[in-house]
């Protein structure tokens, strides 16, 4: 993605390109028709014009999400284990892009930038490696009295809303998206408006890896405007709550209840096991045991 | 062949009592004596009994006969108060210094406890509940004790129940339990065992109709030397629970009860870091395919739906029969229904006993209204009388239940069945995941490969497969959706009591 | 679902669909009939009841005529009717029951027909190779004959096992129509041998054979194998007489045998047929144990419930 740059080409005319969102797979402008520009860093000169998504886009990807779900969660665990891996190949191999836009927009140096990439990579390769491990980490044959057999086994809890943290972290969105994603769910994330301008590597990252469309959706536009309809929507199972404003935080979670939302906050280790587990269901199955 | 009845032959006399050949079950009471109840019960606070700030109390009614059995305090906020203060130094000061080896010896002791005085509890509890005898004694009880021996061993072994983890699990601080009346001491055992087993220390709320049991238990920690303040007991109805909910100095809320009541706590958590698990409520699917093991299936539906008058989160209410054996398997449930005993819950011939309240009572017989003025076909065994004190109500169902009606999607959480049909495994799946709720299902056929579709694909956190309502200390226990999140029992319900 | 092809001697094909018995589930079906509590007056009814429905039976190599004679007189009467008069009186209670039958050898069948002349004691005779069924079939058809024409009102048989279970449902089918034919007027009760069966669907599988070829009782054993009669096998072959009523308005009668010692467990029984079948099989036509040393059991209850004292077995006869 090259923004409004003047290129290393001989023409000062570059063709710019749109960064649109990123529902079902497909590249659409926001259903609003509205845009807000987005600088490069600490000037005024604008880098690119990101999609204002409004709440029918918020609806239209969940839409997506929930036509997606069940069809990558009956994917094998190897199977999506392969596709996330493939992701940290596309992630790789568009690292000038990540990095440019990250330089550019976010103000990291290209160490500071190349560090966040080699983070979102490895985020991948760390849950591509869970993918076919947590259910026997957190599944479990119980020793009940009599003669049944009962296991417990791990399930995706269906669609998941990310709302991005305030301040953009690359690797950290990307993990978070991961680790949603490695179990079997399907996401609709927002990003920080300050981290717009990745999206349109990270789209084409997850558009470009074999992943089924509408398993990951991203939005770009305004957390004032759109956090609560991530809380009020009722197709919604569970919310990823980076962002750090208390009293939006409060706001969603009370909204929430109305489903019974499994919202999960924050964390530090954004490479583990217990924020995987965050998005999973236990179900148990009894069964008798007698011939 | 030839009869040869008793009481003829050799029949010179002519005058004798004649036997009926048809023995029915005389009325087989259990005894009450073995239970003391105090006319005025205090809350529990810091490891004793002790009266209200502002005492209040209200009657805890035996359904069976509508009289009541005792008084109970009504806690209020200050009650409240005291009651999570003393947890809170009970958990700094001793708790949470205390090894999970001899915290595990504590659990040990208390289960043992309960066991000793097993009957004196079963009573009890069928007493205040209405449940049957048999119930309270064979199953409520049984594994209240379970419980806490279960949950005994864990405390001193909390690193290995997350494999693994990067940090070593450490407890919450001082939960807030609220539990319901269905049943009330193993809602109890459910929520303490596992809490005190990671460290944490309690306050816990009983359901207003059935607080008996759980002060009964207090007795029980006292003897075994629980120390002050570990487990605190605030009786009382609606306002005791929100104040338990509000308190600044909770750091989790446990609830087990209906959607409603936990969604307002969901949203009056929602500003603060109170972690929460709910277990709320359910409609249940119950599936049985054309090949399952029909006789066995039919008890399976009567143990599903009639099972504790139907008071249970779980419950098969909405059966959901293969077209092929419709006819038949209703049919065949009709005439197993005509066998349940309903009445006195103390009798242990008791299949079905009594409504927990008049509330409930009232609440199941207005749904059925609604049932019929929907036009369903309503079905109750004719030949079942029913007592007529305290609050009854005949086992029974509504056939040919459309998804739309109230009834397949409002929780009864009474004796209550539906049935429509399916002819398709995709239908039968897409139907009994048309609910809001996922606590639970059934599914009922001989085909292995079927069964692990089917349960693959309900969304539900319990699948019974060829069997229903079993429970278990090391099985998991909760609901996907609506029905609340968190699991109570095994490795899993240690998770929602522990930060790691 | 599997499905059994028979055909009955005339050509007809009769469908039999192999019903699956989930083991746990019946198992714990079975169980909860030891939950009921009988007490008191429904206790002595039931005692009462267990009694009249007792099948005495010796079927033993050293079976002699004066060992018959003495069985059939305490099937008329279990206790001397004057030892326990005074007792019954107390309490006004009807005499003591007889039982429903004895069972005996064929041979024995002319001793036990002249021991019981004149009561509705009903004689029943194992007829067809008892107990291993290892005999040709005209031979166990004569056998039959002759235990019938001796004054035999009951022929017990026994499956051919072999066949069953290997899978000659259709030998299986004809001998008992064989058998049955044979009978005449006498019922027939037939004997599936469940503890030689290996599992609770082929207890279902050989009651619905049974019955559709023409048997008045099924019933569980021999006695000459273990196990005999269970809880669990025992509520299978009722379910099948239900399902076989529920379809044709016939009644079967039910007969466990072997195993069943006190009156603990014959109580349990009763609750089972009550509960699973209903009043109308609570009686000696439709109802019987193959239980000789529960008598003396029943007995020792009943002279618990009227004296308040447990008895000893002295009390009563041997057999």
């Amino acid at each position: 993605m090259s923004g409004l740059n003047t290129s290393s080409n001989n023409s000062t005319l570059v063709v710019a390109k749109t960064v649109k969102l990123f529902i079902g797979g497909e590249f659409p402008r926001t259903e609003s028709g509205r845009s807000f520009p987005i600088f490069v860093h600490k000037t005024k000169k604008i880098y690119g014009h990101m999609c204002l998504a409004s709440r029918k886009d918020v609806r239209n990807a969940v839409t997506a999400a929930q036509t997606a779900q069940p069809g990558w969660q009956s994917k094998s665990a190897y199977n999506r284990g392969q596709i996330l891996y493939r992701m940290a190949e596309m992630m790789e191999s568009k690292r000038a892009e990540f990095v440019e836009a990250l330089t550019e927009t976010t103000g990291l140096n290209a160490k500071a930038a190349n560090k966040s990439v080699d983070d979102a990579v490895q985020s991948f390769v760390y849950y591509a490696g869970f993918s076919d491990k947590y259910q026997q980490v957190m599944g479990a044959v119980n020793p009940v009295s009599g003669p049944h057999h009962n296991f417990t086994m791990t399930e995706a809890v269906g669609v998941v809303g990310l709302l991005g943290a305030e301040k953009f972290d690359l690797a950290n969105f990307t993990a978070q998206i991961a680790a949603i994603i490695v179990s079997g769910n399907s996401v609709v994330a927002l990003m920080s408006q300050a981290g717009s301008a990745l999206l349109a590597p990270l789209a084409e990252t997850f558009a470009t890896s074999d992943l089924s469309k509408g398993v990951v959706n991203i939005l770009t536009g305004d957390l004032n405007e759109l956090y609560s309809h991530f809380g009020t929507h009722m197709e919604i199972q569970s919310l990823s709550l980076q962002i750090k404003d208390a009293k939006k935080v409060a706001e969603i979670k009370a909204a929430g209840a109305m489903n019974m939302k499994r919202i999960v906050g924050t964390t530090s280790h954004y490479q583990s096991l217990e924020h995987l587990i965050s998005f999973l269901e236990y179900k148990t199955v009894w069964h008798p045991i007698g011939h | 062949m030839q009869t040869q009845s008793s009481g003829k032959k050799n029949n010179e006399t002519g005058e004798v009592k004649t036997l009926k050949a048809d023995f029915d079950y005389a009325p087989s009471i259990e005894a009450t004596d073995i239970v003391t109840i105090k006319p005025k019960n205090k809350l529990f606070i810091g490891g004793k009994f002790v009266d209200s700030t502002s005492p209040k109390y209200f009657d805890s009614v035996n359904p069976a006969t509508g009289e009541a059995l005792a008084q109970i305090t009504e806690a209020n906020a200050k009650d409240v108060d005291r009651a999570v203060a003393a947890a809170r130094k009970a958990y700094t000061t001793v708790w949470s210094k205390t090894s999970g080896q001899e915290r595990g010896r504590y659990l040990f002791r208390i289960a043992r406890l309960i066991q000793e005085r097993a009957r004196e509890l079963a009573v009890l509890e069928t007493l205040d509940n209405g449940k049957p005898i048999r119930e309270s004694r064979d199953i409520d009880i049984p594994l209240v004790a379970a419980h806490f021996f279960y949950y005994a061993g864990w405390a001193d072994k909390l690193q290995y129940a997350v494999p693994g983890a990067r940090t070593a699990p450490k407890p919450l601080g001082v939960v807030g339990q609220i539990i319901p009346w269905n049943f009330p001491l193993l809602m109890a055992a459910w929520k303490i065992a596992p809490a005190l087993a990671c460290g944490n220390t309690v306050v816990i709320k009983p359901a207003e109709t059935t607080s008996l049991s759980i002060l009964l238990l207090a007795e029980i920690l006292q003897e075994a030397g629980l120390p002050n303040g570990v487990v605190n007991i605030v009786t009382g109805a609606g306002q005791t629970g929100a104040a338990l909910v509000s308190h600044q100095d909770i750091n989790k809320i446990a609830f087990t009860g209906s959607t409603d009541v936990g969604r307002l706590i969901a949203q009056s958590v929602a500003a603060t870091d109170k972690k929460l698990t709910l277990e709320l409520g359910g409609k249940s699917a119950h599936i049985i395919f054309e090949d399952a093991a029909i006789d066995q299936a039919v008890e399976g539906v009567v143990q599903g739906i009639y099972f504790n008058q139907g008071h249970v989160c779980c419950a098969g209410s909405r059966l959901l029969l293969e077209e092929s054996i419709a006819d038949m398997f209703v049919d065949k449930l009709k005439t197993r229904m005509q066998k349940l005993r309903v009445g006195n819950p103390l009798d242990k011939n008791t299949d079905i006993g009594a409504i927990n309240s008049s509330t409930e009572h009232s609440k199941i017989k207005q749904l059925i209204q609604t049932g019929r003025d929907e036009g369903a076909e309503f079905y109750e065994p004719e030949n079942i009388l029913i007592p007529n004190k305290g609050y009854f109500h005949k086992p029974c169902f509504f056939n040919k239940v459309s998804s739309a009606f109230t009834l397949s999607r409002v929780e009864v959480f009474g004796p209550v069945l539906t049935i429509s049909t399916f002819r398709t495994t995709q239908e039968a799946i897409s139907k009994a995941n048309d609910t809001q709720y996922g606590l639970a299902a059934g599914i009922w056929s001989e085909k292995g490969s079927k069964i692990h579709k089917t349960a693959g694909a309900l969304k539900a956190g319990v699948i019974w497969a060829n069997t229903y309502n079993r429970f278990d200390p090391t099985s998991p226990f909760g609901g996907f959706n609506e029905s609340g999140y968190g699991r109570e029992g095994g490795r899993h319900g240690l998770l929602p009591y522990m930060e790691f | 679902m599997r499905t059994i092809t028979i055909q009955k001697d005339n050509g007809t094909p009769i469908l039999i669909s192999a019903v699956s018995i989930d083991e746990v589930g019946a198992n714990e079906r079975a169980d909860f009939f030891t939950k009921r509590s009988v007490k008191k007056d429904s206790k002595l009814a039931a005692l009462y009841l267990a009694l009249s429905m007792c099948d005495l039976t010796t079927l033993e190599g050293s079976d002699t005529p004066g060992r018959v004679q003495q069985m059939c007189a305490k099937a008329k009467y279990p206790v001397p009717p004057d030892v326990i008069a005074p007792f019954l009186a107390k309490r006004n209670l009807p005499p003591i029951p007889s039982v429903a039958a004895v069972c005996v050898y064929p041979s024995m069948v002319p001793t036990a027909v002249a021991a019981l002349k004149g009561t509705n004691i009903q004689i029943a005779s194992v007829a067809t190779a008892f107990p291993s069924g290892q005999a040709p079939l005209e031979i166990k058809i004569e056998d039959t004959r002759f235990a019938v024409e001796q004054g035999a009102t009951e022929i017990d048989m026994v499956i051919n096992r072999g066949a069953f279970l290997s899978g000659r449902y259709q030998d299986v089918f004809d001998e008992i129509v064989e058998i049955k034919r044979a009978c005449g007027d006498a019922h027939l009760k037939v004997i599936l041998e469940t503890g030689e069966l290996g599992s609770l669907d082929r207890v279902r599988l050989a009651s619905d054979l049974a019955i559709e070829a023409g048997a008045d009782f099924i019933k569980t054993s021999t006695g000459k194998v273990t196990p005999a009669a269970t809880l669990p096998v025992t509520l299978v072959m009722l379910q099948a007489i239900a399902d076989h009523h529920r379809r044709t308005g016939v009644k079967i009668g039910m007969k466990p045998a072997g195993g069943i010692r006190t009156s603990k467990q014959a109580i349990q029984y009763l609750c089972m047929v009550k509960e699973t079948l209903g009043a109308e099989w609570l009686t000696p036509d439709m109802f019987r144990f193959g239980a000789s040393a529960l008598v003396n059991d029943l007995m020792k209850q009943i002279y618990k419930e009227l004296t308040g004292r447990y008895y000893y077995d002295k009390a009563f006869a041997i057999d």
